[in-house]
């Protein structure tokens, strides 16, 4: 019986067809980049037209942006990645979404000293729109969560924490660990929580639960040097000692 | 028709809109009447017509003239019809366009459709009869019978039509919108696809793609938002574009920094340079793909991302945070902030690292974090 495939003669032979396959590929790479540059024109001259006629929406309508960030994404496209980016240039998104960056910064920072770096979704939205004025364009707590998403890359602690329902926008690196996060997450549950129930849902000593209680209070306080109150709360949460 | 008074449209007190129809046109009895073009209006109380293109053209009937109603089905160029009964004419009706008819019921035929909904809405109210339990008030009675005297049907009724009308041109508008849309992200996914094949060939290292055409795919893949897969590989040559914003960002950042210390959070970096350009603003992507383009960029102790001067050194800034904290004996951040004109978070930082490499040990009190010049 013959059999195929085996023999210095079949082995070259492969070797003639991979080299040729890769040849093959490289001249497929190079079409391909020519290729992509035209659809690039074409595509260009599509979200001009697109944006012509309906970049009011996206400025105006804020349902509309939440659908579009949504197509984008599925897709595999960041309208928001760059400000050289085609969606930026073309329909203006990029410049909402940085300008608003830079607005929640400066709002954080201005209420550092006294939130200690958290601060509800809810105020950081009611200052924003505060900030911009009356004549300004409508920002909805959506945009908001996608800026600061964006914020997130350039380090400085941003940080969205998800609690009662919503969310604390943490702008402050580190001060915020596990240990915070976890029992902000507990009384998530029933809306309020005690020392002892953190001793038994999370299985820490007394001290440790009311170190953190006690730091917790501090951030949102900003108060340095009160040892134990009562209770105190953040958002809709309580939390008793 | 001579069940009709002339009406000024305008809605009572207690009557409410329950549906309109626009196509209507008006049959005395079997006879066309000259009205036969317009939008015929259901109210709790009133069967409105107004002629579509004089709007000073209104009539209305109070519901309860009409004894029955049935549905004629729609035949060969003839639209389908509600063929409407009527009680015979109360002796204090007000004028209309009819002083009189020969027929007790009329038609209403529906030349742009609609009759099925129309003829179940009035079953609903003619079954209601709510305008027994809600008395709208006396129209008021409007100037005389003829064409010429009466008032604009502009009220309630028409400012409904525009709100309307509004509504759906919106509307219109949004899901055109969407539609052009959703064939934009059609090209777009192809893009994305397209440009995934070419970056695994690269990856592969399949063939002869020059470094030019590498950087050109990669301005590609920035115009479209379509996150880089080669850069894992390929560090440092990031596209032109990154690599003049970096040009513009060292020219610009020099004397900002040297005021605040030699060192500046990210985040305030975005803020001052976007405030400067006030259009065209940058990503905070952009920004730390420009700062990787300098070596200057420097990750300290807890993920907060620096822009430097390359003038401070590690170690300098070490032994300046050591040779601080000995001369006042201990510091908190605060004060070595205020020291340095540094902000608090960044001093910290400092202070931090320097307790990180042993120089400095901290008291952690009610008072806050205080550091000391590290004796052991």
């Amino acid at each position: 019986m013959h059999r195929r495939g085996v023999g210095a003669g079949a082995i070259a032979k492969k070797k003639l067809a991979e080299a040729k396959y890769k040849e093959r590929g490289n001249v497929l790479a190079e079409d391909q980049i020519v290729q992509m540059s035209k659809q690039l024109e074409t595509f260009k001259s599509n979200l001009e037209e697109f944006a012509s006629k309906h970049k009011q929406e996206i400025r105006k309508n804020s349902q509309f942006r939440v659908q579009f960030q949504e197509m984008c994404s599925t897709i595999g496209v960041d309208p928001l990645a760059s400000g050289k980016g085609f969606w930026s240039e073309m329909l203006g998104v990029g410049d909402f979404y940085y300008e608003l960056g830079v607005q929640i910064i400066e709002v954080c920072l201005a209420l550092k000293h006294r939130n200690g770096g958290l601060i509800t979704l809810d105020e950081l939205h009611h200052r924003v729109l505060k900030g911009r004025g009356k004549y300004a364009q409508d920002v909805s707590q959506d945009d908001l969560m996608r800026a600061i998403k964006k914020l997130k890359v350039m380090g400085n602690g941003f940080g969205m924490i998800p609690v009662g329902g919503s969310y604390l926008v943490q702008s402050v690196p580190a001060e915020l660990n596990m240990d915070h996060t976890v029992v902000l997450q507990l009384a998530e549950k029933k809306g309020y929580v005690t020392v002892s129930e953190i001793k038994d849902s999370l299985k820490w000593e007394k001290e440790r639960a009311c170190h953190v209680l006690v730091n917790l209070h501090q951030l949102i306080s900003g108060h340095r040097g009160l040892k134990k109150t009562t209770t105190f709360s953040i958002n809709s949460l309580t939390f008793f000692f | 028709m001579d069940r009709f008074s002339w009406s000024n449209g305008l809605l009572e007190i207690n009557e409410t809109l329950v549906i309109q129809q626009r196509g209507i046109r008006l049959y005395d009895g079997d006879d066309k009447a000259k009205l036969d073009s317009g939008v015929a209006l259901l109210s709790t109380h009133r069967l409105i017509w107004r002629d579509v293109k004089n709007h000073e053209c209104c009539i209305a009937m109070p519901l309860s003239q009409i004894v029955f109603f049935e549905e004629q089905a729609a035949g060969i160029g003839k639209s389908a019809k509600i063929i409407i009964h009527l009680h015979a004419t109360p002796a204090n009706k007000e004028t209309g366009p009819y002083q009189h008819s020969k027929y007790s019921f009329i038609k209403l035929s529906f030349k742009e459709h609609g009759q099925i909904e129309f003829h179940r809405r009035l079953t609903e109210e003619m079954t209601q009869k709510r305008w027994e339990s809600t008395p709208a008030s006396q129209p008021i009675p409007t100037a005389t019978g003829s064409q010429t005297g009466r008032t604009r049907a502009v009220g309630i009724v028409g400012i409904e039509r525009k709100i309307e009308e509004k509504r759906k041109e919106t509307d219109k508008n949004i899901s055109e919108a969407f539609e052009d849309l959703s064939k934009l992200m059609v090209k777009a996914k192809e893009m994305v696809e397209l440009s995934r094949s070419i970056a695994n060939k690269i990856k592969d290292k399949q063939g002869n793609i020059t470094e030019d055409e590498t950087i050109r795919f990669k301005s590609y893949l920035l115009s479209m938002g379509i996150a880089d897969p080669v850069t894992r590989e390929t560090h440092g040559s990031g596209t032109h574009y990154h690599m003049q914003l970096a040009k513009q960002l060292g020219d610009m950042l020099q004397v900002p920094l040297e005021e605040r210390g030699g060192m500046m959070a990210l985040t305030e970096v975005y803020c001052l340079v976007n405030r400067a350009r006030g259009m065209e603003l940058l990503s905070p992507e952009d920004l730390v793909n420009a700062c990787k383009v300098f070596e200057s960029l420097k990750l300290p102790l807890s993920g907060v991302m620096v822009v430097q001067l390359q003038s401070h050194s590690e170690e300098e800034m070490i032994s300046s945070a050591l040779d601080n904290v000995s001369d006042k004996g201990s510091l908190t951040a605060e004060e070595f902030a205020k020291l340095l004109g540094l902000s608090v978070l960044l001093s910290k930082e400092r202070l931090l690292l320097a307790e990180k490499m042993g120089h400095l040990c901290t008291d952690d009190s009610v008072e806050g974090l205080r550091f000391y010049p590290n004796l052991f």
